[in-house]
């Protein structure tokens, strides 16, 4: 029943405060929100950044339909059977997104991928996964965002713009805050950016140094030599547009520094290099250890997108692109992530979960998934939930659904939702889902 | 018509990150993802202005989106849009072994719109 179908209510609005409430729309995942409720619309957010504000002023419930099969709205039961027949006929299926999900939804996406063989990826492939091979090569020194905030007197941003990104990651975890070990808050602390674009964080930081486009390996490459007290030849300004007395006098004070921290983000992984420039800059924070305490860490988008790795990790011993076709995991990214199943046409299924690959993936990856049949769930409407073969309207996780997100830093975080949806959430469909599927498998 | 080549930075921005939350199929959205950030000088030296239309495109696809001059934030040579379906159209499928494809730096010309 679409929600225009619902019989109007006369009571007089209800006023709700919800404290301690959780904003699931980046990798801050803050848990300080005051959200203020009135007849199912949350007219206030208190402590919400300006993308925090927007994430719960516009998630109400719109009137779409439950489900649709093929564009027709049906009910939640035929779309249930018909995405259950779609993935359990299919040989080479995809399970996608995740990461605007929680956590318990997750772990059930990943036990159909199970039950289906297929293969099991999530955003973090198009976001940090280089930053996940880059763990596996060479290991990652890192800490949590409350120790960013009671420890780091040095910080260096490099490839991201959290003034924009991530707007109180500045304010409450990293750059502003008053912490145990750093009593006078940002004055306790020295701020470097590092990026190609003069963004809206530089305004922030005490340095900022611009680098040539392509150039991070490099300028991580020299600051490990010179960590090490090695000979830098001074045309690596050449290459990186930084002199070698600017990244000299840099690494001295880096060395000085009682706790340093890197925080990277997607100007590092989605270059050129990709994983091989985050090795980089692990490898650097790695280093610096011989000197004093530094750690790395990187900056997450999407609100439980370190829950997507976290579970598929618990699950299946891999972070993302994970094929689960011989009933063993393997992981290779390359070949079973996300972009590659579907710019190669392997994929003839997929399941995609809270995410719009047919707006953001390449051009071939969108013809072959507008091609095979798709279950799609999510809240909004999107190009992939229109190309969906069955797509479900979703409940809006953390504004109307309970249950986990992980926080960027790893540390899980429990949802409190304002109100409730007349929509189901992407874990009751999927559990409808998976126990079609294995009636199906045991023939009952 | 003069063409360049120029190395384009998509990325997020705050008005992309709230107007999609109040949905892709708002007007600020479509407007957020289709105009691109230019160097002045680079604005000036191709004979462009705030507003004027111009095609971008490398062996991926070809796109048309409004350029508008920025506050000196890139360097010239270097370009700037709001992620989203038109700089992803610029991607290639290839991931180069990483499940990655190169979404950010990508190579492009540029030129005025007829």
């Amino acid at each position: 029943m679409s929600i225009a179908e619902q019989p109007p209510t006369t009571e007089t609005p209800e006023l709700k405060i919800v404290k301690d409430a959780t904003c699931t729309f980046c990798g801050c995942v803050c848990d300080d929100m005051e959200l203020t409720v009135e007849d199912n619309h949350i007219t206030k957010a208190k402590n919400a950044c300006v993308l925090g504000k927007a994430w719960f002023f516009n998630h109400h419930i719109e009137d779409r339909p439950e489900a649709t099969i093929d564009g027709q709205p049906v009910t939640y039961e035929a779309a249930f059977d018909k995405a259950a027949e779609i993935l359990f006929n299919s040989k080479n299926p995809l399970t996608y997104g995740m990461s605007d999900s929680t956590s318990e939804a997750q772990r059930v996406a990943v036990a159909i991928t199970d039950w289906i063989g297929g293969n099991l990826d999530t955003t973090t492939s198009v976001c940090h996964g280089p930053s996940g091979m880059a763990f596996q090569g060479v290991g990652e020194v890192t800490c949590s965002l409350g120790e960013i905030k009671n420890r780091a007197d040095f910080l260096i941003f490099w490839g991201g713009n959290p003034a924009e990104s991530h707007p109180r990651h500045f304010t409450r975890y990293s750059l502003m805050p008053k912490g145990e070990f750093i009593p006078k808050g940002r004055k306790g602390r020295t701020a470097v950016l590092i990026d190609v674009r003069k963004t809206k964080s530089a305004k922030a930081a005490n340095e900022f140094l611009q680098i040539k486009p392509r150039s991070d390996f490099e300028l991580a490459w020299a600051m490990r030599a010179l960590a090490k007290g090695l000979k830098i030849d001074p045309k690596i300004e050449e290459k990186t547009g930084i002199s070698l007395e600017t990244l000299t006098d840099l690494m001295d004070r880096m060395k000085k520094a009682k706790f340093g921290v890197i925080l990277f983000g997607m100007g590092l992984t989605m270059t050129r290099g990709k994983h091989i420039n985050t090795e980089a800059v692990l490898s650097l924070a790695r280093d610096m250890n011989r000197h004093t305490r530094w750690n790395a860490r990187a900056l997450r988008g999407h609100g439980n997108v370190s829950g997507a790795d976290n579970v598929v990790t618990w699950s299946t011993g891999y972070p993302f692109g994970v094929n689960l076709g011989r009933g063993y995991p393997r992981f290779n990214p390359g070949e079973f992530t996300s972009s590659d199943v579907l710019a190669r046409e392997e994929a003839d299924a997929a399941l995609i979960i809270a995410s719009d690959p047919m707006s953001n993936f390449s051009q071939p990856a969108r013809e072959h998934l507008a091609k095979i049949p798709s279950v799609v769930l999510d809240p909004k409407l999107s190009d992939t939930a229109r190309t969906a073969t069955v797509a479900f309207t979703t409940a809006t996780y953390g504004i109307n659904t309970p249950g986990t997100v992980y926080r960027m830093d790893d540390v899980p975080i429990p949802l409190r939702p304002a109100f409730e949806s007349p929509y189901k959430s992407d874990y009751e469909i999927l559990k409808e889902i998976e126990r079609r599927i294995r009636a199906k498998q045991l023939g009952v | 018509m003069m063409s360049d080549i120029f190395v384009l930075i998509p990325g997020r921005t705050s008005r992309q990150g709230t107007a999609l939350n109040e949905g892709k199929y708002t007007d600020t959205y479509k407007e957020e993802i289709t105009t691109l950030l230019m160097n002045a000088e680079d604005m000036q030296r191709l004979d462009l202005e705030t507003g004027d239309r111009v095609r971008m495109w490398n062996e991926q696809a070809e796109v048309v989106v409004t350029c508008k001059a920025d506050k000196g934030e890139s360097p010239p040579g270097v370009l700037f849009i709001s992620y989203g379906d038109i700089s992803s159209q610029l991607m290639g499928g290839d991931t180069h072994g990483s499940g990655m494809p190169t979404s950010k730096g990508l190579d492009v010309q540029l030129a005025k719109a007829e």
